[in-house]
C-alpha cells in the first residue's frame, strides 16, 4: 500500500449528480458526493435523507436513474455488493453480515478461500487473518467462532475483512451504535489507521460528536439532494444540525438552549431499589427515582444498566433485592404486575423487543392498555380511536392514519407510538431505555423535550442511555454503574460529562471528589 | 417542507397493494374454479354438490379455525389428527355402555360428547404446557402427542372397532337443520365466531400480538403463556368435535383411521388460505376459501376422470403458490 496524502488531492471517488426515483417519486435528485484518498468523509442527514439510497446505489444494491460516478481514476459501476467488493469497495452494515458461527478466519477468508492441492489451506488462511487482526493492537484466537467475540472485535473482523479484499474504500454505515465508549475509542483508531495505509472511509453517523472526532470532511443531505460539504474544522455544530434540519441557525440554538431548563417540581420518593441482584450482571445495584425526576442510569455497554431497568420491570427474574414502590413493597414476577403498578418499560431494541410489525399504529399503541379497553373481553374501538388520535396529534406522530402498519413508519415515529403506549395508561414511573437510539436528529430532539415535559408533569423517570450527552443534559440525577455494581451517584451541579466519565471507567465510587 | 417523506407514502401503498392481491387471490381462485366446473362439470350447480363439498370440507374446516389460532401465535399443531382419533375412541365408551353405563340414551350421548370433546381439549391445552412450561418447540411438542395420541385411542378401545347405528348420536354427522347439514352449521358457526374474536376482542389481539412479536408482546403485559395454552386447547376442542363429526358420518370408530392426515390438510388449508405461517396475521375465513379450493379442485379432477393420485400434486401445488404469494407480500 502506497503513501498517504496525495498533493493535489485528486478524488478516489467522484459520485456526480445521482438522481433516483420510486414509482415516480424523488429519493434522491442530484446528489452529488467526492471522497478524497485517505480521507475519512462523513456523510449525515435525517432518517429519509437519501444517505442509504446513495450508499445502495453505490454499493450495487439498487440502480440509478442518472448521474455518474467515478471511482480510482475510471467510471464505476457495480452490478451487486460482491461486485463492489471486487472492485475496491466494501461496506460494513450496522448490523454486523457475517457467519456467526465460523472462525474469524473463515470469516475474513469467506469468498477467496486458499487452497492447496484442492484442499482448504488453513495454515495460510489463519496466518493471513492474524496478520490482518494484528493492527488492532489485541491478540485474538482466529480459529474461535465469531460468536465467543463482542459486538467490536466482530466489526474489527468485518474490517479485516475489508482490507483483505483490498478495499480502496470502506463504508460504515452507523458503525457504533451497538459500541461503548472505550470500543468507540478503538474503533477511531483502526479508523486512523486506515487512513494511514491510504484507504478511505465514509462515516455515517447520527452521533455529532464522533464526527467532529475522527472526520476530515462532511457532506449533509437532505430531501434527498446533498446541500453541503464542509471541511469538519470550518463547521460548527449548529451549523451542521441546521443544514440538516434546513432551518436557520437562530432557531436552532434557541431550541437547544430552551431544552436544557426544568420548571417541575421534585416530589418524594416513587422508587427506591436496594441491593438487586441477578447473576454477575446485576449485582448489588440500589436506586431511587422522585416524583417528577428523571433519573439517568449511565455506564459503558455491559455495566448492567439495560439488565437492572429490566429487573425493576420484571421482564428478568431477580435473585435478591428489594423493591419499594410509593414505600409499599413492590415484588415483580412479570411485566404484567409491573404494568398494573404502573409502570412503563421502552425496550432499547425497538424491532425486536418493541412494535408488533403486523399490527397497525393504532394497535401497537393500544397493546399495554388493552385490558382497560375491553369489556367482557371486547375491545372497545372508538374509545381506542379517540385515544390513538389523541396521541397522534399530541406526539406529532406522522402517519397516514392509525390504521397504518407500524412497521411502515420511520424510525422515529415507532419510538413515539411505543412511547404513547405507555403514556396513555397514565404511569407513575415510565424506564426508558435509549429512548432515541437510531433515529434522527429531528424527532431526537422532539422526543427529549416531551420526556422533560413529562417529568415537569409529575412522572417519575429512569433514563437509560448510551449517548453520555444525552444522559447529562436530560438527567436530575445520574446513577453511574460499572461492571454490574453501581459506583457513583450525581445530583444538579455535581453532573458533569468529566465526572460522570471517570465514573464509568475507574469507579470511583464518590461522585463529589471526582469533579476537581 | 421537511415532512414526512413521500417515498414511505409509496411504500406504504405499495404494500397495501400486495395484501390487497393477496387476499383476493385466493378469492379470485375459488370463483374460477367455481366458473370452470360450472361449464365443465355435469350437475355441478345443484344443491347436492353443494352439500357433498361443503360436507367433505366442513371436518377439516373445523380443525382448521383451532389450527388457525395455533398458527397466528406462530406455532403449530401436528397432534389434531390423533386428538380426533381420542374423541372418537371415547364417545362411543360412553353411549354404547363400554365405560360406564347411563341408562337414558340422551344422556348417554350428551356426556358422551361432552367428555369426548373435553379430553381433546385437555390433551391440547397438555400441548400448551408442554411448550410454554419446557420452552419446546411446538412442531416437537405436538408430534409427542401426533404419536402418542393415536395409542391412547387404541389403548382406551383395546383396539377394538366400535360399530354403532344411533340416531341420537349421528345427527351430527347425518342431520340436517334447516336443509342445511349439521355440521356445515357447525363449520360458519365456528368460522364466525373465530373471526369475530380475532377482529374484536381482547383475547385476539392478545393472540395476534404474540405470533407477532413475542417478546414484545410480554413487555406489553400480555400473558403469552396463557395465550398459547389457550389457542392450544382450542384446537383440541375443535379436533374433538371433528372427531365426533367423522364417527357419526362412518357409523363406527377406528382409532386407526379417524383424523389420519388431517394434520397436513388443515396446515394446507390454512396455508392456502393466507393465513402468515410466521404467525401474527391470520384470517379466519381465509382457511375456509382455502380448504373449499382444496376440496373443489380435488373434486373438479375427480368428476372429470382425473387420478386422485394427481389431485394430491395440485394440492401441493397450491401451497407452494400460497407460500410464493405470501413472500410477494411482504417483500
Amino acid at each position: 500500500m502506497d503513501s498517504v496524502e496525495h498533493p493535489d488531492r485528486q478524488n478516489l471517488l467522484a459520485i456526480h449528480n445521482i438522481s433516483k426515483a420510486f414509482a415516480g417519486i424523488s429519493a434522491l435528485s442530484s446528489a452529488s458526493l467526492d471522497v478524497g484518498h485517505a480521507e475519512v468523509h462523513a456523510l449525515v442527514g435525517q432518517n429519509g435523507a437519501g444517505k442509504s439510497t446513495l450508499i445502495k446505489i453505490l454499493t450495487g444494491y439498487m440502480s440509478r436513474d442518472a448521474g455518474d460516478i467515478k471511482f480510482d481514476g475510471g467510471t464505476f459501476e457495480a452490478r451487486s455488493p460482491q461486485d463492489a467488493q471486487a472492485k475496491g469497495i466494501s461496506t460494513i452494515y450496522q448490523e454486523i453480515n457475517l457467519v456467526p458461527y465460523r472462525s474469524i478466519t473463515e470469516n475474513i477468508c469467506l469468498g477467496r478461500e486458499r487452497r492447496r492441492f484442492g484442499l482448504l489451506d488453513w495454515k495460510t488462511m489463519h496466518e493471513e487473518a492474524r496478520h490482518l487482526m494484528a493492527r488492532f493492537n489485541v491478540e485474538f484466537d482466529v480459529s474461535k467462532p465469531l460468536l465467543s467475540f463482542n459486538t467490536a472485535t466482530q466489526q474489527m473482523v468485518a474490517i479485516a475483512r475489508a482490507i483483505g479484499f483490498e478495499a480502496k474504500l470502506v463504508i460504515m454505515d452507523e458503525p457504533t451504535s451497538s459500541l461503548d465508549e472505550r470500543e468507540v475509542a478503538v474503533l477511531f483508531d483502526v479508523i486512523r489507521q486506515l487512513k494511514q495505509s491510504g484507504i478511505s472511509v465514509i462515516f455515517v453517523s447520527h452521533k455529532l460528536d464522533e464526527l467532529y472526532a475522527v472526520c476530515d470532511r462532511v457532506t449533509i443531505m437532505r430531501d434527498g439532494r446533498t446541500v453541503k460539504t464542509s471541511d469538519m474544522k470550518s463547521i460548527s455544530k449548529i451549523e451542521l444540525v441546521a443544514s440538516m434540519l434546513g432551518r436557520d441557525i437562530a432557531q436552532v440554538s434557541k431550541n437547544a438552549t430552551a431544552f436544557g431548563g426544568r420548571k417541575g417540581k421534585i416530589g418524594d420518593v416513587l422508587l427506591e431499589a436496594q441491593g438487586l441482584n441477578a447473576g454477575h450482571k446485576v449485582q448489588n445495584v440500589s436506586l431511587s427515582v422522585k416524583r417528577g425526576e428523571i433519573v439517568g442510569l449511565a455506564g459503558l455497554l455491559g455495566a448492567g444498566r439495560t439488565e437492572t431497568a429490566r429487573l425493576i420491570f420484571g421482564a428478568d427474574p431477580m435473585h435478591t433485592g428489594s423493591l419499594l414502590l410509593d414505600a409499599k413493597p413492590f415484588v415483580p414476577r412479570e411485566p404484567i404486575d409491573a404494568i398494573g403498578q404502573g409502570i412503563g418499560f421502552s425496550s432499547e431494541d425497538r424491532k425486536l423487543e418493541g412494535i408488533i410489525p403486523e399490527m397497525s399504529l393504532a394497535e401497537n399503541m393500544t397493546l399495554a392498555l388493552m385490558p382497560q379497553l375491553s369489556r367482557l373481553g371486547i375491545v372497545d374501538e372508538s374509545q381506542q380511536r379517540a385515544i390513538v388520535e389523541k396521541f397522534i396529534t399530541r406526539l406529532g406522530i406522522k402517519c397516514s392514519g392509525p390504521g397504518q402498519r407500524i412497521r411502515e413508519l420511520s424510525g422515529g415515529n415507532q419510538q413515539k407510538v411505543l412511547l404513547a403506549r405507555w403514556l396513555a395508561m397514565n404511569p407513575k414511573l415510565l424506564i426508558l431505555d435509549e429512548p432515541t437510539r437510531g433515529i434522527d436528529v429531528g424527532a431526537k430532539g422532539e422526543i427529549q423535550t416531551l420526556i422533560k415535559e413529562l417529568a415537569d408533569q409529575g412522572l417519575g423517570v429512569l433514563m437509560v442511555s448510551s449517548e453520555l450527552e444525552e444522559v447529562i443534559e436530560g438527567s436530575d440525577r445520574i446513577f453511574v454503574l460499572r461492571e454490574g455494581h453501581n459506583v457513583a451517584e450525581f445530583a444538579g451541579k455535581q453532573i458533569s460529562e468529566a465526572a460522570v466519565m471517570a465514573a464509568m471507567a475507574h469507579g470511583n465510587s464518590d461522585g463529589q471528589e471526582i469533579k476537581s | 417542507m421537511n415532512d414526512s417523506p413521500p417515498a414511505q407514502v409509496i411504500e406504504a401503498n405499495r404494500f397495501d397493494f400486495w395484501a390487497f392481491l393477496t387476499r383476493n387471490a385466493t378469492m379470485l381462485a375459488l370463483v374460477a374454479l367455481i366458473v370452470f366446473n360450472a361449464f365443465f362439470t355435469n350437475h355441478f350447480l345443484s344443491m347436492q354438490t353443494l352439500y357433498v363439498n361443503l360436507t367433505q370440507v366442513a371436518t377439516i374446516v373445523i380443525v382448521g379455525v383451532g389450527m388457525t389460532l395455533v398458527i397466528a401465535t406462530g406455532g403449530i399443531d401436528l397432534s389434531v389428527g390423533s386428538l380426533m382419533a381420542i374423541s372418537g375412541a371415547i364417545a362411543p365408551l360412553i353411549f354404547l355402555g363400554t365405560a360406564v353405563h347411563i341408562g337414558e340414551i340422551h344422556l348417554a350421548v350428551a356426556v358422551g360428547m361432552i367428555v369426548a370433546v373435553a379430553a381433546a381439549g385437555a390433551f391440547g391445552w397438555f400441548n400448551g404446557w408442554l411448550i410454554t412450561r419446557f420452552r419446546i418447540q411446538p412442531i416437537i411438542a405436538t408430534l409427542v402427542l401426533f404419536i402418542a395420541g393415536r395409542g391412547i385411542a387404541q389403548v382406551s378401545t383395546n383396539g377394538n372397532l366400535q360399530p354403532f347405528k344411533l340416531s341420537q348420536f349421528q345427527w351430527i354427522g347425518l342431520g340436517r337443520w334447516f336443509g342445511v347439514p349439521v355440521q356445515v352449521v357447525i363449520m360458519i358457526v365456528l368460522v364466525a365466531a373465530a373471526t369475530w374474536m380475532l377482529k374484536r376482542s381482547l383475547f385476539g389481539r392478545q393472540i395476534l400480538a404474540t405470533g407477532g412479536n413475542e417478546n414484545a408482546a410480554r413487555l406489553a403485559g400480555i400473558p403469552v403463556a396463557s395465550v398459547k395454552r389457550w389457542v392450544y386447547c382450542i384446537s383440541g376442542l375443535c379436533s374433538g368435535v371433528a372427531g365426533l363429526v367423522v364417527i357419526a358420518i362412518n357409523s363406527s370408530s377406528d382409532a386407526n383411521l379417524v383424523g389420519l392426515g388431517m394434520e397436513l390438510d388443515a396446515i394446507a388449508a390454512v396455508a392456502v388460505g393466507g393465513t402468515l405461517l410466521s404467525g401474527g396475521r391470520a384470517t379466519v375465513t381465509g382457511t375456509l376459501i382455502g380448504a373449499l379450493i382444496i376440496q373443489l379442485v380435488r373434486y373438479t379432477l375427480l368428476a372429470n376422470g382425473v387420478n386422485d393420485d394427481v389431485a394430491k400434486l395440485v394440492k401441493a401445488a397450491l401451497i407452494v403458490l400460497a407460500v410464493w404469494l405470501q413472500r410477494q407480500g411482504r417483500a
